[in-house]
């Protein structure tokens, strides 16, 4: 394989595992409470400025994983506790706009605080270095994103296949108010979706600052947008088809910028989100979802 | 002659015929009191705020379109500022001085180079352009059920936005288009804000603004009785999109120039929190929330601007929002109208 390809598919696998750590939570999130969290992508956001200030305070790199994924759960749990729980009876309308208004309020208040100027963030130099095997080589950082994705992915699995706790989410998910009368806390397993979920994103914002080397109070937004395309690609309210969907979408996105000509490559976002619309068009449900239910 | 009784929503079913014409004269004064208003602020105040003013309206005028596709009919659009990008280059492209466009924006083909439209036509062009796109959006996303729409429109966004950055040759590029002809003034902006205020309202209190809210509160039902609801939101969706079009053109001729990001996601959210202050469906409360938000924001900036905390008066716009869910989530004036103003303008009197 020339280097060239296999440094194209290495880069997408890392920018789809980042796709798909954000778009399993979205869909965890969506799967038991119908509800689009636009505010999920500024847990990418704060994953990376907590990231960046514990680099700050001198925390070492290992800590700050667990740090950071301690982080991403709080801030999730207290959204859900202060906003999403006192509306939950609401119509969808209303929880969609009360998402966007929780995700508006978080960037102005991150420009407030921290300014629009872009920070730089760099791993230890360590990281940084190129590793080669049989002829080509690849970034350390991005083999490291794909493995520790993997890692939580698969930890992910064992909770929601193998626990009591996955066991009362998937429940939820299929039908809150049968597993409410079936004993479920659905309070508490709902919370317990947000904090995994919101975990999982601040650590996608941790390896977006290390991929990317700079990161602004925006930053979540357009992750977050691209969130809900993977999860519209493997299904929305599927784990296993937001992980798919997000590998799909970081490779066919690299896949797009590496092989067509320069002048495309300023296209890259308009082609994500074409490529949403054609998916809607043609295969609504998913690519993996043989069928779903109509509920009225 | 009496007009057949119509009911005119849920709460408001209760209403006797009187004369139609009542309305109509009532309609001619508000604008007559409106015109004279404007005519006063002209001559009263300094440039800035009559454009402050100019702003207003089309802000008022975005919100009460946006009624009619997300209160209404009970859509979750979000796309209004990618129509308005769509208008305001095509109304910008159009209207500009053919003399220096063919230098400017060597991709134009040379029929498009060497014309240059009057306000009026190029508006039009803008609004159809808007329309035929959200026609094609909205086949493709509005025959699913639920909430695809909210997340392909901010899509739309993006794709409209990375356009107008990356096809140098007619948008030129980032920096966008300045300079454009000031055709429009704040008699455009108040005469616009007339025609959209009462387009809505004829389609709100007719058969077909009926069939919309029926298709908001039960689709399912709404099928049932006959109504082809997805060609009904598809038909809701355009007709905002070409309101927004036309906004967009109008804002860029006001301020003279549009780049890519002049009409962003935030603006989406503006726009969505008027609906939702002033409560879906209701005209009068989208004025009025336009009115608030506008005010506020505009009272706000110079104070963020002073104590360096950019970013502040959208926190509270936000924070407004949540509380107005949690204590009132029908919004200031729910789906209807107050009754003194459908007394005033209906010619119907409330029993």
């Amino acid at each position: 394989m020339s280097q060239y390809l296999f440094q194209q598919i290495i880069n997408g696998l890392a920018l789809g595992s980042l796709y798909a750590l954000v778009a399993i939570g979205f869909s965890m999130i969506y799967g038991i409470v119908r509800l689009i969290n636009f505010a999920h992508g500024d847990l990418v956001m704060i994953g990376a400025f907590s990231t960046l200030a514990l680099v700050t305070a001198g925390v070492p790199w290992p800590l700050i994983l667990v740090f950071v994924l301690a982080i991403g759960a709080i801030a999730g749990m207290t959204i859900e506790t202060i906003v999403f729980r006192p509306i939950r009876g609401a119509s969808q309308v209303t929880g969609f706009i009360a998402t966007l208004a929780v995700s508006i309020a978080i960037q102005n208040s991150a420009l407030m605080i921290l300014s629009g100027q872009p920070r730089n963030f760099l791993f230890p130099a360590f990281m940084r270095q190129r590793v080669g095997f049989g002829g080509v080589n690849a970034s350390l950082t991005d083999i490291a994103i794909i493995v520790l994705t993997l890692l939580l992915i698969g930890g992910l699995f064992l909770v929601v296949y193998r626990t009591r706790l996955g066991r009362a989410m998937r429940a939820t998910a299929e039908n809150l108010t049968a597993a409410r009368l079936m004993g479920v806390a659905v309070n508490r397993t709902i919370l317990a979706a947000f904090a995994i979920g919101s975990a999982l994103a601040a650590v996608s914002g941790l390896f977006w600052g290390g991929k990317f080397g700079q990161i602004d109070p925006l930053l979540g937004f357009v992750p977050g947008l691209k969130a809900f395309v993977a999860c519209v690609i493997g299904g929305v309210g599927s784990i296993g088809g937001a992980m798919l969907g997000g590998y799909i979408l970081g490779l066919s996105e690299v896949l797009f910028v590496g092989l067509l000509p320069q002048e495309f490559s300023g296209y890259r976002d308009t082609f994500v989100f074409l490529l949403l619309i054609v998916i809607l068009l043609i295969r609504p449900s998913g690519l993996f979802v043989r069928h779903t239910e109509e509920r009225a | 002659m009496p007009t057949p009784s119509q009911t005119t929503s849920v709460a408001e079913t209760a209403s006797a015929p009187t004369t139609p014409r009542s309305g109509f004269v009532a309609a001619l004064l508000t604008i007559l009191v409106a015109a004279a208003a404007v005519w006063a602020a002209q001559q009263g105040l300094n440039s800035y705020l009559v454009t402050l003013l100019a702003l207003l309206f089309i802000n008022a005028a975005l919100a009460v379109s946006l009624t009619l596709t997300n209160g209404l009919t009970g859509l979750f659009s979000l796309g209004h500022p990618a129509f308005m990008t769509i208008g305001a280059y095509v109304a910008a492209i159009l209207t500009f001085s053919a003399r220096r466009k063919g230098s400017m924006l060597p991709g134009l083909p040379d029929w498009l180079a060497s014309t240059e439209l009057s306000m009026f036509p190029a508006l039009l062009i803008a609004g159809l352009a808007g329309g035929l796109v959200a026609l094609a959006i909205g086949w493709a996303v509005l025959r699913l059920k639920g909430h695809y729409l909210a997340v392909a429109t901010l899509g739309l966004i993006i794709v409209v936005q990375g356009l107008a950055t990356n096809w140098d040759g007619i948008t030129r590029g980032g920096a966008g288009l300045s300079g454009l002809p000031r055709h429009v003034d704040i008699w455009w902006a108040l005469g616009f804000l007339v025609i959209v205020v009462a387009i809505t309202w004829r389609v709100k209190f007719s058969s077909l603004g009926r069939a919309m809210m029926a298709v908001r509160e039960n689709e399912l039902a709404a099928s049932c009785s006959g109504i082809n609801a997805a060609r009904l939101k598809i038909l809701a969706f355009v007709i905002g999109a070409v309101m927004a079009a036309i906004a967009g053109a109008m804002l860029a001729h006001l301020i003279s120039v549009v780049t890519p990001k002049t009409y962003s996601v935030l603006l989406a959210f503006n726009i969505v929190v008027m609906v939702v202050i002033g409560g879906s469906g209701s005209i009068t409360g989208a004025l009025v929330a336009a009115t608030a938000i506008t005010v506020l924001s505009e009272a706000l900036r110079p104070v963020e601007e002073s104590i360096g905390l950019y970013g502040m008066s959208q926190v509270i716009v936000a924070l407004c929002l949540i509380v107005v869910l949690y204590l009132k989530p029908g919004g200031l004036f729910g789906s209807g109208e107050p009754a003194f103003v459908r007394r005033l303008f209906s010619g119907r009197k409330t029993q």
